[in-house]
């Protein structure tokens, strides 16, 4: 569908160049800006077309049938009948774990159903996201000094932390799989007889062990970036005056480096809240380590309806924290790209 | 006059002592970097090269934990390419580059023009739509897959290579825009102007000197563009088929010889087959690849 | 002038997602049972049919098909051969049911969907003019296929649990499971574990679970398809289960244990007793890294005072109620369940048959010699839970006794636990 999009704007950017610089002069900002904003509005329309079909429309069938009932038996015939519509039941069933009752109408969920698991799969997502960002935060600060510094053999070190970030999620979670056997590597080699995909915290920490593996390389190279940015005066300056290491850390590194590692944190937390592959393959979910994600996956299979209201209820979550991160905590991805391109005007 | 040489030798010694405690604190930092680089490079190999080792390992000495090679064969990617119990791998393969090539060049076809407005033009709502499409690219997959599921299955698409490329664009084609968009606005523009003054037409102005400017940035979102299609395995676990699936899928779903049997060795056979030619593009497009992971972040 | 310009844009965008909307405007629910007239049709019509099923690993199904054909030139079959991945066919299947494609007109299906499909009424009733003859097969098989007094499917296949012993250590295999438990001293005194099944959180689990309680004489599921968890028999089986855990008879990396790392540990010297399936004879008897090549035995599942019941693994062959070539359809199930084909699946594809005289038959015997041992496993097998619900009755039986095994909760709170989550299940959400 969206490969049908091409032609219409391919001819744009020869064109489109024009009205920028062939704009009258003496004309008023407000026209050249209205000139500007008919050519922007066909270059961007395939974009946001082809991102409306397969996003916005997704999104709002996915609520129109959260508000519909899955398909139940017929216990005269044992056959399957449609649902009918359900109002806000399946959102209450999630968020109150409440699941149908034998009798008619619910009970709380027992252990052993899916209904059952939301608060404690929305509780190991988070413990996931916040053990496992703060992890890859501190790691990978510490790898971005490291790789800021001169020395023999940089560039090796460089390309070596993108070899982790380059393998698939689903090999990666393999390749731990079998490090963590019993008989595996892992236990070998650090003399341990742990059961690492047999009980909560082993499983929990093996997740967040590979996770760490997986992406901190991204985190410290976008810290990297950071750092390079500052001026290596500014040290010089600060060593002059006689600060110490961990002075120059706190006063002009983390400051200056703050925008920089606050939009990393926040695009890898969005990323960790819908983890999904690495638990999936590495402990099937098994121990506490169904994250909102595999439930989600878990759902479909046994009703459509009631799992479109489950990734309702993530995409909200996500959308949250995303809200929260840029609202408080100073993460403005879109001022600081906007920004940057007003200065170059 | 003694006691001015004595000073003056004894500042000097002062002063050597300073310059070789500093020396030594050089040293010192400079030794501990080099161990901070080895246990990083330990931290980040030590995974891969397992999977590697054991990919050359024979299947009966699966679980043996030396460190060293040892029993080494081919077998493991003979038996990866196997089909005869039921693994496409090399299919899967041929579906992946399928699947990564249609979803970066429609991303990028659609995605290009859309980065340079974002980049090049004034316009009213210019914040709105960067934050459409940063809220695109930070959509979680499983809001999309219920009901793209359910209308897969009424439809009979699911299976379909569109059934899984068109999901994909949604997360890919934001990306695209966004890294391109750091891009473009890196570039310098004033070029494309002064080409005009020296007499070239808009269209030679924009295809002798935008286009080789545009090219590498076009090229490393292209890469970048390419290795999130290809790791994808959330959508294309639930929507594809044996016919259509991606390698991520294959290899979650390695069988073995016999049902129930997992040949790790195999597996991990496909894995190196899978990242090498990632591990080589990555490291050979390392800055370029660093610059567009990084372009949207700290620009 | 300005206005065309701004719309056209917006206006694609309008028509493109109009013209997507439209595409999914057939979804709605989508499940509606009824099927009643679609069961009554075409019960006479001969013709060409599809048949469907996964992956044909072995070279079984082809063959088969062939003579098939050569015999009947009007009433051809294809071949449609799905993956190998259980999900993606349970899917396809679904997918074509649901656009009432008469496209598959037999098919191969697991047995822990036949009451799905069945419910969905997306099978052909196999009763009147349609019935076939399951008199020669063994019981369980038949219950497997068999949904609210119907039977809905053909058993094709089938597969069973059987208990794998170190016959140089212990000369003879136990019978119940006390006598195997008393038998652990002699692990105790080699050093290594005494018994393992599959008991990480999977479908292997459910397996043993409700092998242990079947074993034990209980049922997870009662004849109306109600769970009946809250029994004594119930608790000691799976009771069984938690004390040899928690004791040490079941080693504690056993909690991790699927199919195949249950045999590497036994393959490699370090069990006792292994529960697995039939499959895992060939591989510890050729593979190199064996350390029991020639000292391991088989025997069926312990019970309580004999041998026990194994689950029932396997597959079965439906027809569509959408097919237009109905007999031509029933004559080619009957075909491939016939004695002959049976046969054939044994020796070319080592797939346990389900009919009874074949577990003694000579030439097979020879070949795959534990079809004694699964024969008893079979004949007293019980099936996986017949429900629509499968996927929420597994899950149930997993989590509740992979915390019971793990003693996390006590088997009394897990087996209620068990019972209400399958009751809410069946209860429809």
């Amino acid at each position: 569908m969206a490969t049908e999009l091409g032609p219409t704007p391919v001819k744009a950017p020869a064109s489109g160049g024009t009205p920028v610089h062939h704009a009258p002069k003496g004309v008023g900002e407000d026209n050249r800006i209205a000139s500007q904003g008919r050519w922007a509005a066909w270059l961007l329309a395939p974009t946001i077309v082809a991102l409306a079909v397969v996003i916005v429309y997704p999104i709002i069938s996915a609520i129109v049938m959260s508000f519909q009932k899955d398909a139940g038996l017929d216990p005269a015939t044992g056959l399957f009948t449609a649902g009918g519509p359900a109002g806000i039941q399946n959102y209450v069933n999630w968020l109150a774990q409440q699941c149908s009752a034998p009798s008619g109408g619910t009970v709380a969920c027992p252990p052993g159903t899916l209904g059952g698991q939301f608060w404690s799969a929305t509780a190991t997502t988070f413990f996931f996201t916040v053990v496992t960002v703060a992890f890859e935060t501190v790691l990978g600060f510490w790898m971005a000094m490291i790789m800021a510094r001169t020395f023999r053999g940089r560039s090796l070190v460089r390309a070596a932390v993108l070899v982790p970030w380059a393998i698939p999620t689903a090999v990666t979670a393999k390749l731990w799989f079998f490090i963590f056997a019993f008989e595996g590597i892992a236990n070998k080699l650090f003399n341990t007889t742990i059961l690492w995909t047999g009980s909560e915290w082993p499983a929990k920490w093996a997740v967040v062990i590979a996770d760490v593996w997986k992406t901190t390389p991204f985190m410290a190279l976008l810290i990297l970036a950071g750092l390079q940015m500052i001026p290596a005066e500014v040290y010089e300056a600060a060593k002059v005056d006689g600060t110490t290491a961990w002075q120059r850390f706190r006063l002009i590194t983390l400051p200056l480096v703050k925008p920089a590692l606050m939009v990393a944190i926040l695009f890898r937390t969005l990323d960790a809240l819908r983890m999904f592959d690495l638990p999936y393959i590495l402990t099937g979910g098994a121990n506490n380590t169904t994250t909102l994600s595999i439930l989600v996956i878990n759902q479909i299979r046994q009703g459509f309806n009631s799992a479109a209201a489950l990734s309702t209820i993530t995409f909200i979550i996500i959308f949250l924290v995303a809200f929260i991160f840029v609202r408080f905590l100073g993460a403005n991805v879109v001022e600081q790209s906007g920004a940057s391109g007003k200065g170059k005007k | 006059m003694t006691t001015a040489t004595a000073d003056a030798s004894a500042l000097r010694a002062q002063q050597d002592k300073g310059r070789k405690a500093a020396q030594n604190r050089e040293k010192w930092a400079q030794g501990r970097t080099y161990i901070s680089a080895v246990v990083i490079l330990f931290w980040c190999l030590a995974p891969a090269y397992w999977m590697v080792v054991t990919a050359f390992r024979e299947v009966g000495f699966t679980y043996d934990t030396s460190i060293l090679p040892t029993h080494v064969t081919l077998d493991n990617f003979k038996t990866a390419f196997d089909t005869s119990f039921g693994n496409r791998f090399g299919q899967a393969l041929l579906n992946s580059v399928f699947i990564g090539g249609v979803v970066t060049i429609v991303s990028l076809l659609i995605g290009v023009f859309a980065a340079y407005a974002l980049a090049r033009l004034n316009f009213r709502g210019k914040f709105l739509v960067l934050g459409f499409i940063l809220g695109a690219s930070m959509f979680p997959g499983v809001a999309l897959i219920t009901p793209l599921f359910q209308l897969f299955t009424n439809i009979g698409w699911m299976g379909t290579y569109q059934a899984l490329i068109i999901p994909n664009i949604s997360f890919v084609l934001p990306l695209t825009v966004y890294t391109m968009t750091s891009f473009f606005r890196e570039m310098p523009w004033e070029l494309e102007e002064s080409a005009r003054v020296d007499g070239c037409t808009q269209g030679q102005a924009f295809r002798k000197v935008i286009m080789p400017l545009a090219a590498p940035a076009i090229f490393t979102t292209a890469i970048l563009a390419f290795i999130s299609s290809w790791n994808e395995f959330l959508i294309a676990s639930q929507l594809s088929s044996d016919a259509t699936q991606p390698v991520t899928v294959a290899i979650a779903n390695f069988a073995g010889a016999q049902p129930n049997q997992i040949p790790y060795t195999a597996i991990m056979a496909a894995g190196t087959i899978v990242t090498i030619p990632l591990v080589i593009l990555v490291l050979v497009f390392q800055r370029k690849i660093v610059a567009g992971l990084t372009a949207g972040a700290v620009k | 002038m300005k206005t065309p310009r701004f719309l056209l844009p917006a206006a694609t965008a309008g028509i493109l997602a109009l013209t997507l909307s439209a595409c999914g405007g057939g979804g709605g629910g989508g499940t509606t049972g009824g099927g009643g007239s679609d069961a009554d049709q075409n019960l006479d019509a001969r013709g060409p049919i599809t048949f469907v099923q996964g992956k044909d690993n072995n070279n079984v199904i082809r063959p088969l098909i062939d003579k098939w054909n050569a015999a009947h030139k009007d009433e051809q079959v294809t071949f449609k051969e799905q993956t190998d991945q259980a999900d993606q066919q349970h899917d396809d299947l679904v997918q074509h049911f649901q656009a009432k494609q008469s496209d598959y007109d037999v098919t191969d299906v697991d047995v822990v969907w036949t009451a799905e499909f069945a419910a969905k009424g997306w099978l052909q009733p196999l009763k009147d003019k349609m019935a076939v003859d399951t008199g020669a097969m063994l019981p369980a098989t038949v219950n497997s296929a068999t949904y609210k007094g119907t039977l809905y499917a053909a058993p094709r296949t089938s597969d069973g649990g059987i208990l794998f012993y170190r016959k140089d250590l212990v000369p003879n295999a136990p019978k119940t499971w006390d006598e195997m438990m008393g038998m652990c001293s002699v692990a105790k005194a080699n050093n290594i574990g005494c018994y393992a099944g599959q008991f990480s959180k999977y479908e292997g689990l459910t397996v043993n679970a409700s092998e242990a309680i079947n074993s034990a004489g209980g049922s997870v599921l009662d004849k109306d398809g109600k769970p009946s968890l809250n029994t004594p028999e119930a608790k000691a089986g799976l009771g069984n289960l938690a004390t040899a855990y928690s004791n040490g008879n079941i080693p504690k990396e056993a909690i991790t244990y699927k199919e195949e790392d249950s045999r590497q540990a036994f393959q490699s010297g370090k069990l006792l007793f292994l529960r697995n399936w039939p499959y895992v004879y060939s591989l510890m008897s050729t593979e190199g890294s064996s350390a029991v090549k020639d000292k391991f035995g088989m025997a069926a599942l312990p019970g309580k005072d004999g041998p026990g019941a194994s689950s029932l693994g396997g597959h079965n062959t439906a027809i569509s109620v959408y097919s237009k070539h109905k007999a031509t359809a029933l004559d080619f199930v009957k075909f491939l369940t016939s004695a002959e084909s049976e046969k054939f699946y044994a020796t070319q594809g080592s797939l346990a048959p389900v009919l009874g005289s074949l577990y003694t038959d000579q030439d097979l015997v020879a070949k795959l010699p534990y079809l004694p041992v699964l024969k008893t496993s079979i004949e007293k097998a019980v099936p996986r839970p017949v429900t629509p619900f499968y996927p929420a009755v597994t899950k149930a039986i997993q989590d509740n006794a992979y915390s019971a095994i793990k003693g996390e909760k006590s088997v009394e709170t897990a087996l209620s636990d068990m019972q209400k989550s399958i009751e809410s299940a069946g209860a429809g959400s």
